[in-house]
């Protein structure tokens, strides 16, 4: 299911928790995994879950509780943008209706060629830096006009 | 001890109790939702917030611990405000379909709403919608009305064992909800129903059928597995409506099985005899009492005078009650029959005459939380024994080390410390080798015994059992209603009792049914099943079914002169008796069971027969007085029970005695070839549950209908996954589904006993056969 590669990251953070509390490690291999996979499947969640000797509702518990975790396919690109209050007083909406228009798509959804996927984010912490997004959850792209954000687009092949 | 004033009350407490435990000692109510005594504490609904003085904000009062000094007040201003709150918070998506809900005027969000929530919302918005769950054929839900209190879910992480629903979302998206839409398969279900405070969950049977201040409660004792659960049944115009339980914190503590919950649907079957009958050739006719009592006694008092008393013979159930097998006994003794048996179940009588007292669980049942080290032997625990498996579930999580003899490893939903799984026929070596590898580690076992051990090679899992066995406090060896029905059920027992005393543990048996215990103490006992009577008379058993090797019972019964069936139920007994007398069930009479820890229970009818039933006590008394046999003068269950138990419960701790001499042990090896595991399934235990159809609708029930075994079995006889063969037993067969289980070793075929569709197998164990038809 997952590659020796993400199971061995697995175990590196299963590693460090108590033996009998191997569960501590469930979000970071949802993480692993979802790097892995793009996204979250119920069968991706029922293998971590056995990994972990977790019910596999214990696990669908946490994935469904983060919004970083996605339970459906996304583009090779998901660009979360942060729409809350301090970044908006910044222009997050500019850069918001920017993106949507250019991608002519929506939050939440996925461009037909399955490259961007455009999602609604909720302040993270970065508010000085706005207005702001991240990429494939890694990576964050600060001060952000729409004119930065053609420029990253044209890098995201 | 920590000091608190609570409400201008001065209490000292435990040290770590809670606010609320305060509180509950000081007989002062705080509103809760979350909170339940037997749950772990999540502190999820708010609706506890106390105020307590020199904290700024109210605090909830489950999660919050008690310290010296501490001054708290449940219903200031400040705490009633919060209350409130949170009462408004809760209402904002709670719907307002109270006439249509099935926990309306039992409903605590309803109770409450009356002490705190306001007369009008400020909420004018759309509530939200939450999309039904199908749990299965016995709770119904209606999920737009959950709080979220998680009371549901931590039931089936901690008490049932199984984390079957979840909290899946978040914030105003939460949803309570199994994994990929399954069902609840939990043997424990019923009791999120109980617990849900609002009309989330609620019984899929009982909907819509009645409201609760309609219903009358009657106290009653559960007649199935030997428990004992106190029960409530709801009645309405002389039908019980639902059963909930009655809290019994020796026994069931506040929980029910589902066995106990839903089996009532039977009272009301179709199938109910409610006529006495007599056979006319192929024909039945419905006669009044006279008659039909007349036609019995005269067929039997015919075969008694002609062929001796002993061409009489009695079989009875253990579900029934104390005064009816009493009775039963005293007419068969009293036609000077001395066969009368309720072990229908059972291939080894051979013990009987190497003990002396009544078998029993060996320790109060609230002791079983308590035990460090236990020994589960024979034992399909989840399945015989639902509520017995969560009590040794809470032993496990505090340490204790549970082992297992078993022919099926199958999940107790809890952590098993080691355990032996093999084909039943190598039981008996099993037991010997934990017995040897004790006598190896220094423990001393009975001469006769030691002696036989020479030639035993013990395994790694048995030596760790023993270590296990060997070290701890507080143990136990429970032999299960496998062990009991096992053909060599007296060299376990005597196995058992060995290791029991080298180890220095109890020896327990986790009695089968409602009444073994009673049964056996009024001496509903004399040996095998008698199949060469000629005339049977039978008491709520369906021998077919509860009959070890039913087949063979069946060609006696059909070969004997006269066959009367005292039976609530019409069912395979029409096919062979000659009279069939219409007795009432545990609900429609009054009675006591005896149960495993020998507790007496009385019980009282909650509704009147149905149609002509009569109470079976009555009914074997005017038998008595138609014999003309002195005794059955008795004008109540009490008079009975008191001629039968005169000393009452001191009386029955006197008998108690699960001690064993001198049975030989014939350690062989174990048989090559594929051996039958033959279950009782939980959902066939007594003629009640077999006619209960939610419960026939449940997983469980299905699982029974299937021939089990594992991958590799089936690969090695080319035999499909999820097709039908012919399983082959002792020249008779059956055809059935064939399902996977890999958790039972590569040389057993698990297929349940006590089940229609195998009820032409004969015998529960032994070699079997199995091939694509
Ligand atoms: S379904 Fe009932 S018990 Fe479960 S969380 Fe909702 S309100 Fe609580
Ligand atoms: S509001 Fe956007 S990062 Fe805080
Ligand atoms: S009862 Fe205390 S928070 Fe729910």
């Amino acid at each position: 299911m997952l590659s020796s590669d993400a199971l061995a990251q697995i175990d590196t953070e299963i590693a460090k928790y108590p033996a009998e509390q191997k569960q501590s490690a469930v979000m970071a291999a949802l993480r692993i995994a979802q790097t892995e996979k793009g996204w979250l499947s119920t069968e991706t969640i029922e293998f971590v879950a056995d990994y972990l000797g977790m019910p596999a509702i214990a696990v669908y518990e946490v994935a469904t509780f983060y919004n970083m975790y996605d339970l459906k396919p996304v583009g090779r690109h998901k660009v979360t943008v942060c729409t809350n209050l301090p970044c908006r007083l910044q222009g997050a909406d500019r850069v918001a209706e920017h993106l949507q228009a250019k991608l002519g798509i929506g939050f939440g959804e996925t461009t037909a060629d399955g490259r961007y996927t455009l999602v609604e984010g909720e302040c993270m912490g970065a508010c000085g830096d706005g207005p702001l997004c991240l990429h494939n959850n890694h990576k964050m792209h600060t001060h952000l006009t729409p004119e930065s954000v053609d420029k990253l687009l044209d890098e995201l092949k | 001890m920590p000091h608190i004033e609570i409400d201008g009350k001065t209490i000292e407490v435990a040290p770590g109790a809670t606010l609320m435990d305060a509180a509950n000692q000081a007989g002062i109510f705080i509103p809760h939702f979350c909170y339940h005594k037997k749950l772990s504490i999540a502190a999820n609904c708010r609706m506890c917030l106390v105020e307590v003085e020199k904290a700024p904000k109210p605090l909830p009062a489950c999660a919050t611990p008690v310290t010296e000094g501490m001054k708290v007040r449940t219903h200031s201003a400040k705490a009633v405000a919060a209350q409130k709150g949170v009462m408004e918070l809760l209402l904002i998506n709670h719907p307002l379909d109270c006439p249509i809900c099935d926990q309306g005027g039992e409903c605590q969000l309803q109770d409450l709403a009356v002490g705190y929530g306001a007369s009008a919302s400020r909420y004018a918005e759309p509530k939200r919608v939450v999309r039904e769950k199908d749990l299965g054929p016995l709770i119904a839900t209606d999920m737009t009305r959950c709080i979220h209190c998680s009371r549901c879910v931590r039931f089936s992480q901690e008490i049932a064992g199984r984390m079957e629903l979840g909290m899946v979302h978040r914030g105003e998206h939460t949803e309570v909800m199994p994994f990929l839409e399954q069902q609840m398969h939990s043997e424990l279900s019923g009791n999120v129903i109980d617990l849900c405070p609002v009309g989330a969950l609620t019984s899929k049977p009982f909907r819509y059928s009645a409201r609760t201040w309609e219903l009358s409660r009657r106290k009653s004792i559960s007649p199935h597995d030997g428990l004992g659960a106190n029960l409530q049944l709801h009645t309405k115009d002389n039908r019980v409506y639902r059963v909930v339980p009655q809290e019994n914190e020796a026994i069931n503590e506040c929980w029910l099985a589902d066995r106990d919950r839903y089996a009532y649907e039977a009272l009301n079957s179709e199938e109910r005899l409610t006529r006495p009958m007599v056979r006319d050739g192929d024909k039945w006719i419905e006669v009044d009492w006279q008659k039909a009592l007349n036609q019995a006694a005269g067929a039997l008092r015919v075969l008694r005078d002609t062929h001796g008393g002993n061409a009489l013979a009695a079989l009875a159930s253990p579900h029934q009650t104390l005064e009816e097998l009493h009775l039963l006994q005293k007419l068969m003794r009293g036609l000077g029959s001395g066969r009368i048996e309720h072990r229908l179940g059972q291939a080894d009588f051979s013990g009987d005459a190497k003990r002396q007292g009544v078998t029993w669980l060996g320790m109060p049942i609230a002791e079983l939380n308590q035990l460090q080290r236990v020994l589960l032997i024979g034992a399909t625990l989840r399945k015989e024994q639902p509520l017995i498996a969560q009590r040794l579930r809470q032993a496990v999580k505090f340490g204790a080390q549970l082992n297992v003899l078993h022919a099926a490893d199958d999940d107790l939903y809890c952590r098993v410390a080691n355990k032996l799984i093999v084909k039943p026929s190598a039981w008996v070596n099993a037991l010997a080798q934990v017995a040897k590898a004790l006598q190896e580690a220094g423990a001393s076992l009975p001469a006769e015994l030691a002696g036989q051990l020479n030639d035993i090679t013990v395994s790694d899992s048995a030596r760790a059992i023993a270590a296990s066995l060997n070290t701890g406090e507080r143990k136990a060896l429970l032999l299960g209603a496998v062990a009991q029905n096992h053909p060599a059920a007296a060299q376990l027992h005597q196995l058992v009792a060995a290791i029991a005393a080298a180890c220095g543990a109890k020896l327990g048996f986790l009695s089968p049914a409602a009444n073994s215990v009673g049964a056996q103490l009024v001496g509903v006992q004399s040996g095998p099943v008698a199949l060469d009577a000629k005339g049977y008379l039978l008491l709520g058993v369906e021998p077919e079914l509860d009959a070890h090797n039913g087949p063979e019972l069946l060609k006696a019964l059909q070969a004997a002169e006269c066959v009367v069936a005292l039976t609530a139920f019409k069912g395979r007994v029409m096919d062979y008796a000659d009279v069939v007398l219409p007795i009432a069930p545990f609900s429609e009479t009054a009675g006591s069971f005896v149960n495993m820890e020998g507790r007496l229970q009385s019980f009282h009818a909650a509704v009147t027969p149905q149609g002509e039933a009569r109470p079976a006590w009555k009914v074997l008394r005017v038998l008595g007085n138609l014999f003309n046999l002195a005794g059955f003068e008795q004008n109540s269950a009490e008079e009975v029970r008191q001629e039968a138990l005169p000393q009452g419960e001191a009386g029955i701790a006197a008998r108690l005695d699960n001690a064993i001499h001198g049975v030989a042990l014939a350690l062989q090896p174990p048989g090559a070839g594929i051996e039958r595991l033959g279950e009782v399934p939980i959902y066939q235990l007594d003629p009640l549950v077999r006619r209960a159809p939610a419960l026939q609708q449940t997983q469980d029930a299905r699982d029974a209908a299937c021939a089990w075994a594992s991958g590799a079995l089936i690969q090695r006889l080319n035999l499909i996954d999820g097709e039908h063969v012919r399983v082959r037993q002792a020249g008779a067969e059956a055809v059935l589904r064939l399902c996977r289980d890999d958790r039972l070793p590569d040389d057993v075929l698990r297929v349940a006993a006590a089940h229609p569709l195998t009820a032409g197998l004969a015998g529960r164990f032994g070699a079997i056969s199995v091939e694509a038809v």
